[in-house]
């Protein structure tokens, strides 16, 4: 009989601290791998266990190894058919390496794997640096849920939580010497005994008399140390989590007019990304809709949205108006919670900023927020920086900015500025946020 | 009816009485009949993400950390996951007692089949074959590995991930150049070496003359016999040449710590501790494979176990043994298990009804009916090369149609040197032998000469067998992890069987 021992309870994942160690080992060429992913993929499906493939490099362990092409070998094969010593056969492509060869090195020229989801995001948004995103509040949360948290020594005798009241009376007792009822029933019947004595010796009187007082004195203490007492007594605690609204649906609003080349959908791709990552986070149900224009706005496809161009001109409203549409067909803004995010080159027809401000007091009625980015170019960020100046669209949006403190706007010219509209995106917005009560 | 009453189990669930009786009835044939001698087991059941995690610790129970495992557990997992590759049934570590993983998801017949399989004939393999009871120590792995691995966690907290890392990615590029093939000679206790030191520098002292110091400079000739002599003491010194440049880095290197050398002595006795397996491979799972065939069909034909389980066992078995020809798109080398286990049936065939040829090939062997002791002895005392040099019979080379390439850089062509056929046999059989001879197809990478008070510059050099060299890139990369365990400039020069010098090549020129 040997000895069995079942390890299946033990903890699972002995190896993820290696994973991570690798993991980290790789970074560099993980993040590469990932970026280009997220290129070809839907902003929805960014962050779900992808596979990413990734070459080896700098995560080769070199070690001295045969060169394939030098020197004579020998090989031994089974399962000859039409040999014969001396056939000659064309050597196969790649040297003589071959499928024979010496069966060392694993094939890994491409090597593919899941990466968890924080694990892609980690890797994405590393250069955004980004922080903890738990922390963040998203204003509006409208209704409470009673949660359980711990125990409390008021509340209502319906939350009296009986286990842990019985234990801890349980412990006064026995600290307290109560007494316990077996001790107290046989006194008794040791008193019922002796006085049941048709004669009672002196000595019988002295122990009836001691056994009487020792009763009333353990029937006294016996008051004094209740069964349960009010101390003991422990409530069911809740808390009131405030739930916020489960459903969300996020505007993605983007100029598609020629100005706006390659990098600067990339950006405006990452920027969407982040906006939806963050509202998964809070939202059970996030629906996306896309609407894009040009001296047009059409609701499209996320395809078509990043990826087919579209001449014309520039008219920023027209994209406003779409959104106030769609909105009021089907998404009613008591029942969703509404985020939109702009993005754009700035360039605007003459005169229709303005319009575009107008309907923006309208819109901003339904967000919860509403961010506008400028995509501008790297060299512009220096001039742009500190200034009032800039794109027609802006200084139109910078008449109102302010006005709501869920209204955003910034520039931004590289993968690292996008996450610092997020913090002052959401960090502003406490004060607007209906506190639970304590 | 009567038959099911002997039954040691029905059906395909698995429990530990079933678990544990199975185990009592094959330990009953192991030992009495085959004559096994085992250490004792100890059996763990573990899940499927269990059998990952110890792939990627190299099958060990206990392992230190290091990024590399954890790729190797991405690629597993990756597979896995994918359906590309199953897990293996069983996991089993030469130590005693004997550790054997026996996966959850197995069938009650894939238990029985692992436990006579691991149980009994990688565990018999690991106690009795020579290589294991020299170059291992099984009752001490256990215990040495998580001294090791508590040893490295605390090098970590202490000098930082990063110069843990560092040391051990060094040390694991000369892994394989980290185990002495042959045994040492045994040391000198410390304290003669020390007296024998002294000795000669009382000599030395005695014997000073500063008029020497004012002799004009030697001849050119005289010079040089003396650079010889310096240069022959210098190694005697250093106890070179050195094959084992773990070890000889870990004693002699200028620059490290001495929790640095500790760590490549971890790396150093792993390597050491694996070395036997990586010699054995057809050996070990051949015996394995054998002893869970002979006693399954042992246990049928004592009516313990089903025809259903049979069945069973015998598709997985012959799924082991399986062995693709050479332009079979699942051929991958050849099979250890379908090799080893041909062989040993082989072998048992030889003992009991030879042929002719038998009787002419293996004239102390064939016909003496004592297979079980022939190969017990083949078990105890060969390795895959001498076992194949030894074994393998014409018979089986007609089998298993072999046929030997000969594969010359210089020709555009491969040719067929021999095949199975009377002319073939020898040739065939030797040069299989050679394929398994690790010693002889790993690089031979030594360490010659370093001039500690010079320009401590390590001359490492490649002894070039049958012209083959080494690739660059890794070859450069591989020098430099030396050069980062070294301090100073690493070169290694390679020579060919005529003492020719073929290539020469150094880390300084890397400009590193």
């Amino acid at each position: 009989m040997p000895n069995f021992i079942d390890r299946r309870l033990n903890p699972k994942d002995k190896s993820i601290g290696n994973r991570q160690r690798f993991l980290k080992r790789a970074r560099e060429e993980l993040k590469r791998a990932v970026k280009e992913q997220v290129k070809s993929i839907g902003i929805a499906d960014v962050g779900a266990g992808q596979s990413v493939s990734m070459p080896t490099r700098g995560v080769g362990e070199p070690t001295f190894q045969p060169a394939g092409d030098t020197g004579d070998r020998e090989r031994v094969l089974p399962g000859n058919r039409e040999f014969s010593p001396g056939d000659r056969l064309r050597k196969p492509q790649g040297g003589g390496g071959g499928r024979g060869g010496a069966g060392t090195g694993e094939d890994e020229d491409d090597f593919q794997f899941s990466l968890s989801q924080d694990e892609v995001l980690d890797l994405f948004f590393e250069d955004l640096e980004l922080p903890d995103m738990v922390k963040l509040s998203l204003k509006e949360t409208l209704t409470f849920k009673p949660r359980r948290a711990g125990y409390a020594v008021t509340g209502s005798p319906t939350n009296i939580n009986v286990a842990k009241t019985m234990r801890n009376s349980h412990g006064r007792r026995i600290a307290l010497r109560r007494p316990k009822q077996a001790e107290l029933d046989a006194l008794a019947a040791e008193i019922a005994e002796l006085e049941q004595k048709p004669k009672p010796t002196p000595k019988d009187k002295e122990r009836l008399g001691m056994l009487q007082a020792e009763l009333e004195w353990l029937d006294r203490r016996r008051r004094r140390v209740p069964f349960i007492d009010t101390v003991d007594i422990r409530f069911n605690r809740f808390e009131q989590q405030p739930l916020p609204n489960a459903s969300a649906v996020m505007f993605c609003l983007m100029d598609v007019s020629a100005s706006m080349g390659e990098r600067e959908k990339d950006l405006a791709k990452r920027f969407f990304v982040l906006l939806h990552m963050f509202l998964r986070r809070r939202y059970e149900r996030i629906e996306i809709v896309f609407i894009r224009h040009t001296d047009e706005a059409r609701e499209v496809d996320e395809e078509t949205f990043f990826y087919s161009t579209q001449s014309g001109g520039t008219m920023v409203s027209t994209a406003l108006e779409e959104m106030l549409r769609v909105i009021e067909a089907r998404y009613p803004a008591s029942e969703w919670n509404i985020y939109a995010a702009q993005a754009s080159d700035g360039d605007n027809i003459s005169g229709d900023s303005e319009r575009c401000v107008t309907l923006l007091s309208t819109v901003m009625k339904y967000c919860q927020y509403y961010a506008y980015v400028e995509i501008i170019d790297e060299r512009e960020s220096e001039i742009f920086a500190r200034t009032d100046n800039g794109t027609s669209l802006w200084r139109a949006y910078r008449t109102v900015d302010g006005d709501w403190p869920n209204f955003q706007m910034t520039r931004i010219a590289k993968p690292g500025d996008i996450y610092p509209v997020f913090r002052k995106l959401f960090a502003k917005q406490p004060q607007t946020l209906r506190q639970p009560r304590k | 009816m009567t038959r099911s009453g002997k039954l040691l189990f029905d059906g395909s669930d698995w429990n530990f009485e079933t678990l544990s009786r199975t185990y009592d009835a094959i330990e009953e044939i192991a030992l009495g009949e085959l004559k096994l001698d085992i250490y004792p087991n100890q059996m763990e059941i573990i899940s499927s993400e269990q059998m990952l995690d110890a792939y990627s610790s190299v099958g060990m129970p206990l392992m230190y950390q290091h990024w590399s495992f954890g790729k190797r557990f991405v690629f597993e997992d990756h597979l896995y996951r994918k359906g590309r590759r199953g897990l293996a049934y069983e996991l089993v570590i030469n130590s005693n007692p004997c550790i054997v993983y026996l996966m959850e998801e197995n069938t009650m017949a894939m238990q029985a089949l692992v436990t006579a399989h691991a149980a009994f004939g990688h565990n018999h393999f690991f106690k009795n074959n020579y290589l294991f009871r020299q170059w291992t120590d099984a009752s001490a792995i256990l215990s040495y590995m998580e001294f090791a691995k508590k040893y490295i966690a605390k090098c970590e907290e202490r000098h930082g991930t990063a110069a843990v890392e560092a040391i051990l990615d060094s040390a694991h590029a000369i892994m394989d150049q980290g185990v002495f093939r042959y045994r040492r000679p045994p040391r000198l206790s410390s304290e003669r070496e020390r007296e024998r030191a002294r000795e000669r520098l009382e000599y030395e002292e005695q014997t000073f003359n500063d008029l020497w110091r004012t002799l004009p400079p030697s001849t050119s000739a005289k010079e040089r016999a003396e650079a010889e002599r310096d240069a022959s003491e210098r190694k005697k010194a250093l106890n070179l040449p050195e094959e084992n440049l773990l070890y000889f880095l870990e004693k002699t290197s200028l620059i490290l710590e001495p929790w640095q050398r500790e760590l490549l002595r971890i790396v150093r006795v792993i390597a050491q501790y694996f070395y036997p397996q990586r010699q054995t491979k057809v050996m070990n799972e051949g015996c394995a494979t054998f002893v869970h065939h002979t006693i399954m069909n042992r246990l049928f034909e004592k009516d313990q176990v089903s025809e259903g389980t049979m069945l069973e066992v015998l598709q997985s078995h012959s799924n082991v043994v399986f062995q693709p020809g050479f332009d079979d798109p699942r051929y991958y080398g050849m099979n250890p298990y379908a090799l080893g286990f041909a062989m040993m049936q082989d072998i048992q065939r030889i003992c009991t009804e030879p042929t002719a040829e038998d009787r002419d090939w293996f004239p102390e062997i064939a016909g003496n009916g004592a297979w079980r002791e022939t190969l017990l002895d083949a078990w105890t005392n060969h390795r895959d090369e001498s076992f194949i040099l030894q074994y393998l019979s014409p018979a089986l080379i007609r089998k298993f149609r072999l046929f030997l390439l000969t594969d010359s850089s210089g020709d555009n062509y491969l040719e067929v040197a021999s095949i199975h056929n009377e002319r073939g046999y020898q040739a065939v059989r030797a040069a299989l032998a050679r394929s398994y001879d690790i010693g002889a197809n790993q690089q031979d990478i030594q360490v010659v000469d370093v001039d500690l008070l010079g320009d401590r510059q390590l001359r490492l050099q490649h002894n070039v067998k049958n012209g083959v060299l080494l690739e660059e890139t890794s070859r450069d990369a591989t020098l430099r992890h030396i050069r980062h365990l070294w301090g100073y400039d690493v070169s290694l020069v390679g020579v060919d069987e005529s003492g020719e010098e073929l290539y020469e090549c150094s880390t300084d020129e890397d400009g590193l």
